[in-house]
């Protein structure tokens, strides 16, 4: 198989791999600001994906996608040029990089540039074995338990999709301030999805998790059996389930996954880019009361094996633990080079891209809101009529009028304090600057997702984390269709 | 044509070497393609991006086992090696009796010239694009003092070239080519602010909407949803736009697409035959469509695409399948198969048109007394299996037949299936802006849910 290997730096495989040498770096990249320009970055990304899948009760795909290329960078004021190309040589970078400069001015002062190599801040996933180096037949085997222990754990689920996809991702980037920086970025994902069926009825339900972890994380503590009968259980749940009641009403999200409220209601509204643009609806609010005061969100790419974490960002910048909330104040933005620069911000490690393919943007990585003092089963019983939402499908915002939705896909409606009929998904509904001035109570229980969480922008996709203790917001707009 | 010899050649020696591997049969996807993309904001040139990209994907059958590999890696030494990795791969794979190339005899005969490509497209300049961008964006800062940001306008072209070609000995290659233009203004008033968009997207350069036209479109757009409510939650009639109503019949594709069918993820399982829309609904789908935007010559099987009735005169008439899906439900593939490079193929649609009716857009607003005009929606709540629906939606509130104010951070729900039987309008308004299209559309009930 094409694997890279593990132990190997990853700078060394790119100038071996590709033939190309550190003094032909440091030319290019020099080459690249030649025109006046305020910065400008090469980046190179080899990238192995294999996949297996399960549906029908046998593994019937395999896939293995080998991915490999290098971007060219150069930013001037608030322009960016970029050029990539697949074809990895020193021939294709000075054209990338002559296309690239397109952007900056015509006249030329030449420059150099003394790139020295540049050690990250943090060690968050080195493995002691890649998952490209456990047998396929082990990964077949897991997905053969999956599909065993699905039906097993109730006759009425009828089909289970399941598949694993283990990623390895070596970058280097090389900055015009003078840095040549590695990383190698491992990234395991299992997903499970059970079809239940009964009298007619169907339901689907679909629960996994990952990381930044080695391909045992999963068989540890026995996680794969725990996704597999949640995803069951949510469509044996659904079965059962009534229709979502319509209009405003008292909400409680579970912790975890819902979590996926902060990045919606606020986590993008908070991206340096449209902030500087002033297209945010939080734009120019630093140290306004933006949410309740019970309410502390940060976004943490610091923290070890977590899916939403890296080492350093996409444009060599440490990752670091930005306060966004604190006590219901607005404290930060994320940032990129280009926006941090332009704002006059620091640097939060937030400059991200899907593939050498993509421009660096600011995005979120783990983001989550902290425990406060409430226990769950208070919040719960606090509320006398109301939706108790445990699972989401995914969300979307527009940053500019600030409304942001996200789908309920495990609720359950609150009655006397009790939780009483489960109900179908709903949309839920909110405005981000005012969602967030309504939370009343935040439990002690934070919990962060399992790791299955991506988020996409301007179309690209990031893998990211999300995570919240237990919430209650009064008064949400719960899109059901039963107007009360 | 030398670069098409050249892709002949790699897709051969990939055979080639996958059949000495051990492969019983295989197939190849080559695709190859140049893209431009530039963006302005307030006037000036934010984002100029330029690549080439290449990429091949290989599926092997060993027996009936299979697996699929991709790479952009295209050196002799590559190839032999991907080869041999895809049928280890494939070996420790369950056999499925389900699996395997389509029957010779349904292969396409020839490769007709669908008029997907323009060179226009491919001398295209960056300066071009730019101003064009411009152009879009300053028609819109201009259409009103309100319009007071922008998130900019984006030019963009990009030509490929899709080769595929199979050990039952089927070998065919077409060019396509498109190009884009979108404009996003924000508008604001009493200290709120409001984002839209127009866009234009199309094979031919010269078949692009005029710049001016799609600035002052978006500016129209954003304007109308300043100083937006929330309306009291109640059951109403809600009209959609043609850009929304599209996403109605996007959720029909995927109920109908074979993948969901066998799967059991589908409200559509067991449908075939019975009326699931008012007789005045017809939907097709037609890959064969001169110029359009979902057009291509033969499928990524190699199955010639043709015109598949889906829904006619309300009865459902047509699943959409390809090989894989069609066998495992004992049907025949309607020439839908789609493949990215690395993966193996799905079901996907061509152009997807519910056609058009006899109602003008003003006629449909007209016959509402109270109810919703819908011109966005956002979120994902749509569950294919049981068709139940429930998103957010942005639009204007009708009033005695008139466009009365606007409305937002509101949801509509139902479900799927009852909202085509409650289809109640169809406008005349059809165009094929984007590879699935549908015109206004009236829903005689749904749930709104407000304050």
């Amino acid at each position: 198989m094409p694997t890279p290997p593990t132990t190997v730096d990853p700078v060394r495989f790119f100038l071996e791999r590709f033939g190309l040498s550190h003094n032909q770096l440091e030319n290019t990249v020099a080459s690249a600001i030649a025109r006046r320009a305020d910065y400008a970055d090469l980046y190179f990304e080899f990238r192995t994906l294999q996949s297996l899948s399960l549906e029908d009760g046998i593994v019937k795909s395999a896939g293995q996608h080998v991915a490999q290329g290098a971007g060219v960078r150069v930013v001037a004021g608030d322009k960016t040029g970029y050029a990539h190309s697949d074809d990895v040589s020193i021939e294709s970078l000075q054209l990338a990089t002559r296309t690239a400069q397109a952007i900056a001015q015509q006249s030329s002062d030449p420059r150099s540039v003394a790139v020295r190599p540049m050690v990250a801040a943090h060690d968050l996933y080195t493995l002691a074995r890649s998952p490209f180096d456990i047998r396929l037949a082990d990964k077949v085997d897991l997905l053969n338990r999956i599909d065993i222990a699905a039906r097993r754990h109730d006759s009425r689920i009828k089909n289970v999709m399941a598949s694993v996809a283990v990623e390895e991702k070596y970058i280097v980037i090389v900055g015009s301030t003078g840095f040549i920086i590695g990383d190698v970025q491992p990234l395991v994902r299992l997903n499970v999805t059970c079809i239940a069926e009964e009298n007619g009825q169907r339901q689907q339900g679909t629960y996994g998790g990952g990381g930044r972890v080695e391909f045992e994380f999963l068989l540890q503590e026995d996680r794969w059996l725990r996704y597999t009968r949640t995803a069951a259980d949510h469509a044996l749940r659904n079965l059962k389930a009534v229709d979502a009641p319509a209009g405003s009403m008292t909400v409680v999200l579970g912790p975890g996954w819902p979590g996926v409220l902060l990045h919606e209601a606020v986590g993008h509204g908070l991206e340096g880019d449209f902030n500087r643009k002033q297209i945010s609806a939080f734009s120019g609010l630093i140290g306004k009361q933006v949410a309740s005061e019970l309410v502390s969100v940060v976004d943490d790419g610091t923290m070890p094996n977590r899916r939403g974490s890296l080492n350093v960002d996409d444009e060599g910048t440490p990752t670091s633990r930005t306060v966004l909330i604190e006590k219901g104040i607005l404290r930060g933005y994320l940032q990129d080079r280009m926006n941090g620069r332009l704002s006059g911000m620091p640097l939060t490690g937030n400059g991200r891209r899907e593939s050498f393919a993509h421009m660096p943007m600011p995005r979120m990585t783990n983001t989550f809101m902290l425990a406060g003092e409430s226990t769950h089963d208070d919040i719960i019983r606090s509320v006398d009529r109301g939706l108790y939402a445990a699972y989401f499908g995914g969300g979307q915002v527009d940053i500019t009028s600030g409304k942001f939705v996200f789908s309920a896909s495990e609720a359950y409606l609150i009655e006397g304090g009790k939780l009483t009929r489960p109900v179908k998904g709903a949309t839920l509904i909110g405005s981000g600057p005012e969602a967030l001035k309504r939370v009343s109570m935040v439990g002690n229980d934070l919990e962060l997702d399992e790791g299955i969480g991506t988020c996409g922008k301007d179309g690209q996709s990031v893998p990211v984390g999300v995570g919240m203790p237990t919430v209650r917001i009064d008064g949400m707009t719960v899109g059901g269709t039963q107007a009360s | 044509m030398g670069l098409d010899m050249q892709l002949e050649d790699v897709a051969q020696q990939l055979l080639a070497a996958a059949k000495s591997a051990g492969a019983t049969a295989a197939d190849v996807v080559v695709a190859e393609g140049d893209s431009l993309e530039t963006g302005v904001r307030l006037g000036e040139i934010e984002k100029l991006k330029q690549s080439r990209q290449k990429h091949l994907g290989l599926r092997v059958f060993v027996g009936d086992r299979s697996a699929v590999t991709s790479s952009s890696d295209f050196s002799a030494a590559a190839i032999r090696q991907l080869a041999v990795d895809t049928c280890e791969l494939a070996k420790v794979i369950a056999a499925d009796p389900f699996g395997g190339l389509p029957e010779a005899s349904d292969l396409a005969q020839s490769v007709p010239d669908l008029d997907l490509y323009d060179p226009a497209v491919a001398e295209f300049t960056a300066e071009a694009a730019i101003e064009l961008a411009k152009e879009a964006e300053a028609a819109a800062l201009g259409a009103d003092p309100r319009i007071t940001n922008s998130e900019g306008a984006e030019c963009g072209a990009s030509t490929s070239r899709v080769l595929y070609a199979s050990s039952l000995g089927f070998l065919g290659s077409y060019r396509d080519s498109g190009v884009s233009l979108s404009t996003v203004p924000i508008a604001s008033e009493n200290g709120s602010m409001q984002r839209d968009y127009w866009y234009t997207a199309q094979r031919r350069l010269s078949a692009l909407e005029a710049p001016g036209d799609v600035g002052r479109k978006a500016a129209a757009r954003a304007l109308r949803r300043l100083n937006g409510k929330q309306v009291k939650t109640c059951a109403v009639p809600v009209v959609f736009d043609p850009d929304v109503a599209a996403s109605l019949i996007r959720h029909l594709a995927g109920a109908v697409s074979g993948y969901s069918l066998y799967k059991g993820s589908s409200f559509l399982i067991g449908k075939l035959g019975q009326r699931i829309a008012p007789e005045f609904v017809t939907i097709f789908d037609d890959g064969t469509l001169v110029g359009r935007l979902g057009s291509k010559p033969f499928d990524a099987e190699g199955l010639a695409t043709r015109r598949n009735v889906v829904v006619e005169k309300g009865v459902l008439k047509s699943y959409l399948f390809d090989t894989y899906s069609a066998r495992k439900l004992n049907s025949r593939s309607t020439g839908n198969a789609a493949r990215s490079v690395g993966s193996p193929p799905m079901v996907s649609t061509t152009n997807f048109i519910l056609e058009a009716g006899t109602s003008t857009p003003q006629e449909i607003i007209a016959s509402v007394r109270d109810g919703l005009y819908v011109t966005e929606l956002i979120g994902m709540g749509v569950n294919g299996t049981t068709g139940d629906y429930s998103r957010g939606a942005v639009g204007l509130w009708i009033e005695n037949g008139q466009l009365a104010y606007p409305v937002e951070e509101i949801t509509i729900a139902g479900n799927l299936l009852e909202m085509y039987q409650r289809l109640e309008m169809i406008g005349n308004d059809l165009d094929y802006r984007h590879s699935v299209c549908a015109p206004t559309l009236k829903i005689a009930k749904m749930t709104v849910a407000g304050s």
